[in-house]
């Protein structure tokens, strides 16, 4: 199997503190990987090492073996990955449909863009709020909005940073509906701390503790792992 | 493709500007046309402004740098060829350059949008600061000199291109600024039709969603920057054909008022600025030759009043109106 995206000893600090500690880590294609763990495990500071936000300060990110360490984030993008940020940016002053047509317009012309783009917001079951200005919509519907811009341009991976923050628990249980069906066409990369959100899709997790990747397994085995009730507990892992 | 809305909004302004063309040198007093050429070149720098900051987000605090350097250029220029041909070029072509390069330092330094504002300003009153040092013989550009405080009362009048004889009348030139004028709004238009143009709005909304969405944020501002520098030396080129350029032109008081004209017109729009810089300019003018009050706390006044009366500016409040009355005039 091809390995889409990897790390290999990864290391983020901001002054004294180590939020990324040599993290080693590779995601194949067609893969739906989860990434957990609890607040402050340093998952955010990895998904923005990966999506060229943060620049690394040590270690090094590969995309189909290429080194990407220091690319800037469009340049992330234009790789082919999709990027969903935790809390939803989006362009409010647009129309959702002006958005994910900006979304495709890079790759492709003005009306090969729009019928992609009805396409995408189809997908997402928000295609009629195509005219509704993005700044008037609710929480849910701009996850969705924004989530049609990722998958719009049909990217190779997509990498989600919790997807189902501020959702409801009936909006969550589509979500996850919603990534296993994009899994079939694309690899994701889920970085989440609910636990049961993740049951729910995962196939496999990683663990983040204090920087480092704790373990990484099939979800049946690491739910099952007294260390990961232990580090969502608080509790010191040895 | 162009839309219904854009092309109308072009066909007007530029039946405007054709209009304004014909029949006000034919009424309008030569001293007076040449005051209303002063604003329309001004209008061109205020237009400058409103595309930069209202579709592109970039609050550029001293527009008049570029201004300022293309009509520098110009009568630098056009003293030195004796012909204005290809003065024109040179004056449009500099201060595009330089914005080029001040953008390529801000953007891709990063710079936020505060220290943006705070190094365009400093960039023309350093511009403001040389120009006024700049007295005496030793300060010459070939055979030209700057003249500083005092600027180059000697700038020539646009002349028939490659016929330096034959140079044009105060009320040609005012056809050529309100014709430039038009061009100006029509080409930022549809400049904002362009994919280039989207993007620099969605840049405005979301930067990070922008750059995750794989544009280079940071070329995009910068190019538009450019054009904005384009736009204000072309303003600039029209200044110095009607009074005399001068540093003057780079002042703090020319760099604030430029922000009053886009704030009080109505940010977000183009013929805002351009409505609100001739109508302020018009009204600080008459204040002035009344001498009854001060022009800039005329300004002062007026701007404080606008921004408390009509916070989102002139233009889109009186759109919103009419879009109101219109409803109204339908329910009934």
């Amino acid at each position: 199997m091809t390995v889409l995206l990897s790390t290999d000893g990864l290391r983020m600090r901001f002054g004294g503190v180590v939020a990324v500690d040599g993290v080693t880590l590779a995601v194949n294609e067609g893969e739906l990987r989860c990434l957990i763990g609890p607040n402050g495990a340093g998952k955010s500071t990895f998904f923005k090492c990966l999506t060229g936000q943060y620049k690394p300060t040590g270690g090094r990110i590969f995309w189909r073996g290429r080194d990407i360490t220091a690319l800037d984030p469009f340049a992330v993008a234009r790789l082919g990955v999709g990027i969903k940020t935790q809390v939803p940016s989006l362009f409010d002053g647009l129309t959702a449909m002006e958005g994910v047509v900006l979304a495709v317009r890079r790759l492709h012309g003005e009306a090969e863009a729009r019928r992609r783009a009805v396409r995408a917001l189809e997908r997402l079951e928000v295609g009629d709020l195509g005219n509704r200005r993005i700044g008037l919509l609710a929480h849910g519907q701009r996850q969705l909005v924004e989530l049609a811009m990722v998958v719009a341009p049909e990217p190779d991976l997509i990498i989600l940073d919790e997807p189902t923050a501020g959702m409801s628990a009936e909006e969550t249980g589509r979500a996850a509906d919603l990534i296993r069906e994009l899994n079939r066409e694309h690899a994701i990369v889920v970085v989440e701390h609910d636990m049961q959100f993740i049951r729910t899709i995962a196939h496999t997790v990683t663990v983040f503790h204090q920087g480092r990747v704790l373990m990484e397994d099939s979800a049946e085995i690491v739910f099952k792992d007294p260390r990961v009730r232990d580090v969502y507990l608080g509790k010191a892992v040895a | 493709m162009v839309g219904f809305r854009t092309g109308l909004q072009i066909g007007v302004a530029l039946m405007a500007a054709v209009l304004a063309a014909v029949l006000l040198p034919r009424y309008l007093e030569l001293f007076t046309l040449i005051n209303a050429t002063v604003f329309v070149s001004m209008g061109v720098l205020a237009l400058s402004l409103g595309l930069i900051w209202g579709f592109g987000g970039i609050l550029c605090f001293g527009q008049t740098a570029f201004f300022g350097l293309g009509g520098y250029t110009y009568a630098v220029a056009s003293i030195n060829f004796g012909d204005t041909t290809w003065a024109i070029p040179l004056a449009l072509a500099l201060p595009t350059a330089v914005a080029a390069a001040l953008g390529y330092l801000m953007f891709y330094g990063r710079i936020s949008d505060v220290y943006m504002g705070v190094i365009t300003l400093t960039t023309t009153l350093i511009l403001f600061k040389f120009a006024n040092s700049t007295a005496g013989d030793q300060w010459k550009i070939g055979s030209s000199p700057l003249g500083g405080f005092n600027g180059i009362p000697g700038t020539p009048p646009l002349n028939v291109p490659f016929d330096p004889g034959t140079q044009l009348a105060p009320d040609q030139i005012f056809v050529i600024a309100v014709l430039c004028l038009g061009l100006c709004y029509a080409a930022a238009k549809l400049i904002l039709r362009t994919r280039f143009g989207r993007v620099s709005v969605a840049i405005k909304e979301n930067e990070l969603r922008a750059e995750l969405l794989g544009y280079d944020v940071r070329l995009h501002k910068m190019a538009l920057f450019a054009v904005g520098g384009f736009m204000a030396g072309l303003g600039g080129i029209l200044f110095a054909n009607c009074v005399f350029v001068s540093p003057t032109m780079f002042s703090l008081s020319y760099a604030g008022q430029v922000i009053i004209w886009v704030l009080v017109g109505g940010i977000g729009t183009l013929a805002g600025p351009v409505i609100g810089c001739i109508l302020i300019q018009t009204l600080t003018t008459y204040a002035g030759t009344l001498s009854m009050i001060d022009p800039n706390l005329l300004l002062g006044a007026l701007f404080m009043l606008a921004v408390v009366a009509v916070p989102k500016g002139l233009l889109p409040t009186a759109t919103n109106l009419l879009a109101k009355l219109a409803r109204r005039g339908d329910e009934s």
